[in-house]
């Protein structure tokens, strides 16, 4: 199904199922501890074999030698595979540094050798007796040290403008010039990355944990060279992924290999300092801003500009991409530029892009309102457009920043914010409040299903779509059961396996909308198809309900198309060109307020609103659990998460869950989220759009806004820890 | 991890002198701390003797009218015992303030005191500690060090102790009872313990090879109001990044410990003279010989700013 005009009416606007809050469907398999992931698959008739990865101890600089004799020889060593050994291997699209093979390294914990053994302990402690020697070379890992070596990277669109930004800017009345830092960040997922690889003969599959499969298999396939129709991948079930699970990683790579080598399926998953070193991170960025605005609060010239660092071959931050659309205003100009580092690979996180360049943005927006005399929310709604500003022809999709900024003061009660900052005591507590717009745009890929009816009337849906804790079973099911007028009950999804069709995938808050409107065009064939064997003229005058098909007064059970054999049907849902005519994005706000330890400098959040209008929500209860997670991603942005570098030895210090601090229950105690009802009929059949990344972008600037109302200290380097604040605090003497 | 044996004691001079006679053993109690460090290969021991069944499990009135509390009592039994509670409840807020509920329950009181630094290199095996590979340098000094000591430290190493628990007792003046492999016993007071770094970080506590902690005796309760106030980046599950343990009397006089800026429990008796006169007072003499890095230096106004709504909270 091809999808370029906008949507007008059909099924899914009936809203009994879509739209309901049903309970998620794999809810009680993750309970009871049956839903199984990569490391837990187990044939009782198989011996598997455990891989242990050994990592680079250097950043940078080549392996001189590997001694593995003592690891051969250590107690139920099977095999040892090492990257010296292997040669090179291709590199998949989708990675920056290999992931194996040859004897350069690029980073700190890039995988150069697996042992295999008969237990997981037996391959640890064999691991630890390969002996390498490096020839280390000097590597780069500082990026406010490189920042002026930085380039315009070559691909995407690094650098936009509209008008005459510095002429604009030059006769402001007011004129606003700021720069902000975000570090480092780790995914932080609760489940690592673990595969099981099995050969039979040269057909490989590997059970593993991977958001976009088709990628996985088709780079797996790639990186060992062998023909992809070989490769079967398997990830039912993920704990977890954040963007770091998009890309092929080593465990998949290494457990092929290992499996190969030992003869014998083999489990490898990579250990939790290995997440921060080896894998891929959200790169640090620098950020400058500058905003001029007339008196009355209309901006009319914008800037952005952000630097960040990767490997040679990576790709920069895109931290400007909402400032080209969130705000109006005549004269602009955003930049990107790219230094190269070599620390770990730098890529998508959570809302590549938005989440950091909102952290800078909204803090930028409320220094702003605050020179200009105005509330930061009515500052924002001055400034709100129903067209690209940088091309005034291309409307919005659909937009109502305007109705969350509103709604959400009224709910949160932003009347009772004091305006002059650090004037609310409440005992030992400063007290603040902040907001901050939220934006990320959306984001359209092709999606296939397969669809099953059968004789008891059950409807089967295949996609290789996969459910990174997000919902998708559930929101999948309810879309086939809208569309055949059975209950959710009458669904079964079958997800993340590579011999499904090719979906979406879960990645920038595209899967909930994409891979449920591939569902719905698969559903519509299938519709079509129950039209015809019912001897029905065609499906568009039949009504799906409760079980029946039906046109006048011709009612026939649904299972009865399917009484001699199963109707099977396919599709995929592929976009048209909506998304240039117009620009699709979501849109929220959040509100924030925190207390500020007026001794120590702790900040601890009080209560946190976010409000959403982004089309129309599949399921509140999944779209609930996604944004309260965002905004709890969020807090961790504004208060606590980076990934230290250390510029000398070129590694990410705090590599485990107890010294990169996520926050945890104590830290969140109170959270609201409210969807405004509305349907973008240009985004899909289904009329929604993505929600899980909207709701991380402008919370930590909600946080940092509110920090600087409960204290007057405007922090612009996040995480906003209290030794940012203590010297600033009040006297306690 | 690397191949160890294994075996329980059943008695206390045997566990004693087992450990003495086998090169490279080590007591297990909760393993909580021991085990994590064993799979990274920072600790290697290459025998391990579980004390979890010695009956050092409970905790009973002491001669002296104080409290003696088993070396094997789990953390969470001893935050909730009644008489903890009542009369050392700056203990029972520390202990409730370190690591989560299901450590707690198996965290015991001797391991806890001889848990290691949470300096994250100590962790890595690829970099230079002196504390984990005695010579190899300290990656600390110049790297990543906001959450390391600023006084007690060497050139050597700026680590610091991450026991939240160690820092009550020390404001209570707590005894440390053990055995010796030869069969006698001794106590020392918690002060003594710990060692400093000087130019053998590696070396952290007084005693000898054996040597197993049977006991930790709390005086006769002293009165006053308790607090335990640890500052961390998070709300909880999180190590201090300055902790004060106090037990300030009606008068204004009392006992301050400090946690989370030293490689030990961190207190002096003269400075603490200096609590009538506040916080200021105090922090000065109490972190004169401070020697912080760029990234630590905050922990000196923080502690000054820690104590001072401490004592401002005791005076109710
Ligand atoms: C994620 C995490 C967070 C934590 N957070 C905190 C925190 O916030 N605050 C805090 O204070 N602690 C914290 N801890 C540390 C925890 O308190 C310690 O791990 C625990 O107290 C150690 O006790 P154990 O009985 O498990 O010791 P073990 O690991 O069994 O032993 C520790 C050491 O003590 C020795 N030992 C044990 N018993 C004896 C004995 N009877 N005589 C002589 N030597 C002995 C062992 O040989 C070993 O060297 C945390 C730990 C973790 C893993
Ligand atoms: S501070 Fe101590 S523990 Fe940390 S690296 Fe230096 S020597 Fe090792």
């Amino acid at each position: 199904m091809r999808f370029d005009t906008p949507a007008t009416t059909n099924p899914i606007d009936q809203g009994k199922v879509v739209g309901q809050r049903i309970h998620r469907i794999d809810g009680p398999l993750k309970t009871t501890g049956r839903a199984v992931y990569a490391y837990e698959w187990h044939d009782p008739n198989t011996r598997y074999a455990y891989g242990y990865v050994v990592g680079s101890a250097i950043a940078k600089g080549r392996i001189g030698s590997m001694d593995v004799s003592a690891a051969k020889q250590a107690p139920g060593v099977i095999a040892v595979v090492t990257s010296d050994g292997i040669g090179e291997l291709k590199k998949g699209k989708y990675n920056t540094a290999k992931l194996f093979g040859g004897t350069e390294i690029q980073h700190y914990h890039q995988a150069i050798a697996v042992v295999v053994a008969e237990t997981f302990e037996e391959a640890r402690a064999a691991a630890a007796l390969v002996k390498v020697d490096y020839a280390e070379q000097k590597g780069v890992f500082d990026l406010a040290a490189a920042k002026d070596t930085a380039v315009t990277p070559k691909e995407g669109e690094p650098d936009s403008a509209a008008g005459d930004f510095d002429a604009a800017f030059e006769t402001a009345a007011v004129k606003f010039d700021q720069s902000y830092t975000t570090p480092d960040q780790s995914h932080a997922m609760m489940e690592p990355h673990a595969s099981i690889a099995a050969w039979n003969g040269d057909d490989l599959t590997v059970w593993t944990s991977s958001q976009m499969i088709d990628w996985w298999r088709t780079d797996l396939a790639t990186t060992l060279g062998i023909d992809k129709e070989k490769v079967h991948i398997m990830s039912p079930f993920i704990g977890g992924g954040f963007g770091c699970k998009l890309f092929l990683r080593a465990d998949a790579v290494l457990a092929a290999l290992a499996a190969r080598e030992a003869k014998r399926p083999v489990k490898v998953a990579l250990p939790r300092p290995f997440l921060m070193n080896n894998t891929t991170h959200r790169p640090a960025t620098i950020q400058r801003i500058r905003i001029g605005a007339e008196r009355n609060g209309r901006i009319t010239a914008i800037a952005h500009e952000s630097w960040s660092g990767d490997l040679p071959g990576g790709g920069p931050e895109v931290a400007v991409q909402q400032t080209r659309l969130l705000y109006a205003g005549a004269n602009r100009m955003t930049a990107t530029r790219l230094a190269t580092l070599d620390l770990p690979e730098g890529n998508a996180m959570r809302a590549p892009g938005e989440a950091p360049g909102m952290m800078a943005l909204e803090i930028a927006i409320d220094e702003v309102a605050e020179r200009l005399g105005l509330d930061p929310v009515e500052f924002r709604i001055v400034n709100d457009t129903q067209v690209d500003p940088e091309n005034r022809e291309r409307p919005f999709s659909h937009r109502n920043l305007v109705g969350c900024l509103r709604t959400g003061a009224e709910r949160f009660g932003w009347q009772d914010r004091n305006k002059q900052p650090g004037t609310r005591r409440e005992g030992n507590w400063l007290v603040g409040m902040g907001v901050a717009s939220a934006f990320r745009n959306n984001l359209v890929l092709p999606s296939g299903a397969r669809v099953r009816l059968d004789r008891e009337g059950i409807v089967t849906v295949e996609t290789d779509m996969t459910d990174i804790g997000t919902g998708s079973y559930t929101i999948i099911a309810q879309t086939a059961a809208e569309m055949l007028g059975v209950p959710v009950d009458k669904v079964a999804v079958s997800l993340g396996d590579s011999r499904f069709p090719v979906s979406s995938g879960s990645g920038g808050q595209f899967g909930g909308n994409c891979s449920t409107a591939g569902v719905y065009a698969a559903c519509v064939k299938l519709r079509e198809a129950v039209a015809q064997k019912l001897g029905f003229n065609s499906s568009d005058e039949l009504t799906f309900a409760e079980g029946e098909v039906g046109a006048g007064d011709r009612r026939v059970p649904l299972a009865q198309a399917a009484s001699d054999e199963s109707l099977v049907v396919e599709d995929r849902i592929e976009f048209g060109d909506l998304d240039k005519t117009h620009q699709q994005s979501t849109f929220g706000a959040h509100f924030v307020e925190v207390g500020v330890d007026v001794a120590t400098g702790e900040t601890r959040i009080r209560r946190m609103l976010a409000v959403c209008g982004a089309g129309r929500i599949l399921n509140p209860i999944t779209a609930r659990s996604q944004v309260i997670g965002a905004m709890t991603m969020g807090v961790g942005g504004a208060l606590s998460e980076e990934l230290v570098v250390d510029k000398e030895r070129g590694f990410f210090v705090n590599h485990d869950l107890a010294a990169y601090e996520v926050p945890v229950h104590a830290d969140i105690p109170h959270q609201e989220v409210i969807f405004l009802d509305e349907t973008d009929p240009m985004s899909s059949p289904m009329k929604a759009k993505g929600i899980a990344e909207l709701g991380l972008c402008g919370v930590a600037a909600a946080v940092a806004n509110g920090i600087y109302n409960a204290t007057g200290i405007r922090v612009r380097e996040y995480p906003i820890t209290l030794d940012k604040l203590i010297n600033e605090l009040p006297e306690v003497s | 991890m690397r191949a160890f044996s294994y075996e329980r004691a059943s008695t206390i001079e045997a566990a004693a002198k087992a450990a003495a006679g086998t090169d490279g053993a080590k007591f297990i109690a909760g393993g909580t701390n021991l085990l994590d460090l064993m799979k990274l290969e920072v600790e290697t021991p290459t025998h391990l003797i579980d004390v979890n069944r010695l009956g050092l499990d409970r905790i009973e009135p002491a001669p002296e009218g104080g409290l003696r509390v088993g070396a094997l009592v789990r953390n969470t039994d001893l935050a909730a015992d009644e008489r903890i509670r009542r009369d050392y409840a700056v203990l029972a807020r520390a202990l409730l303030a370190g690591a989560s509920g299901q450590l707690r329950n198996r965290a015991t009181t001797a391991g806890n005191l001889l848990q290691r630094t949470r300096c994250p290199y100590f962790y890595d095996t690829n970099q230079p500690c002196n504390k984990r590979q005695p010579g190899s340098g300290c990656a600390a000094l110049g790297g990543f060090s906001r959450q390391l000591a600023v006084v007690g430290v060497s050139d050597a190493c700026i680590a610091s102790h991450p026991s939240d628990m160690a820092v009550a007792m020390r404001a209570l003046d707590a005894v440390v009872e053990t055995v010796r492999p030869d069969g006698t016993t001794r106590s020392i007071p918690i002060a003594d313990l710990h060692r400093l770094p000087g130019d053998t970080p590696h070396v952290e506590h007084v005693l000898e090879r054996g040597e197993l902690i049977t006991a930790v005796v709390l005086p006769k309760p002293v009165g006053g109001k308790h607090i335990y106030r640890k500052v961390r980046d998070r709300a909880s599950y999180a190590f201090a990044l300055v902790s004060i343990a106090a037990v300030v009397l009606p008068n204004g006089t009392g006992r301050v410990a400090v946690g989370g800026v030293a490689p030990k429990p961190w207190r002096d008796e003269a400075a603490e003279r200096e609590l009538p006169n506040g916080a200021k007072a105090v922090t000065a003499k109490l972190l004169a010989n401070a020697r912080p890095t760029e990234q630590n230096a905050f922990k000196v106004a923080l502690v000054e700013r820690a104590l001072s709504a401490v004592l401002a909270e005791a005076r109710g």
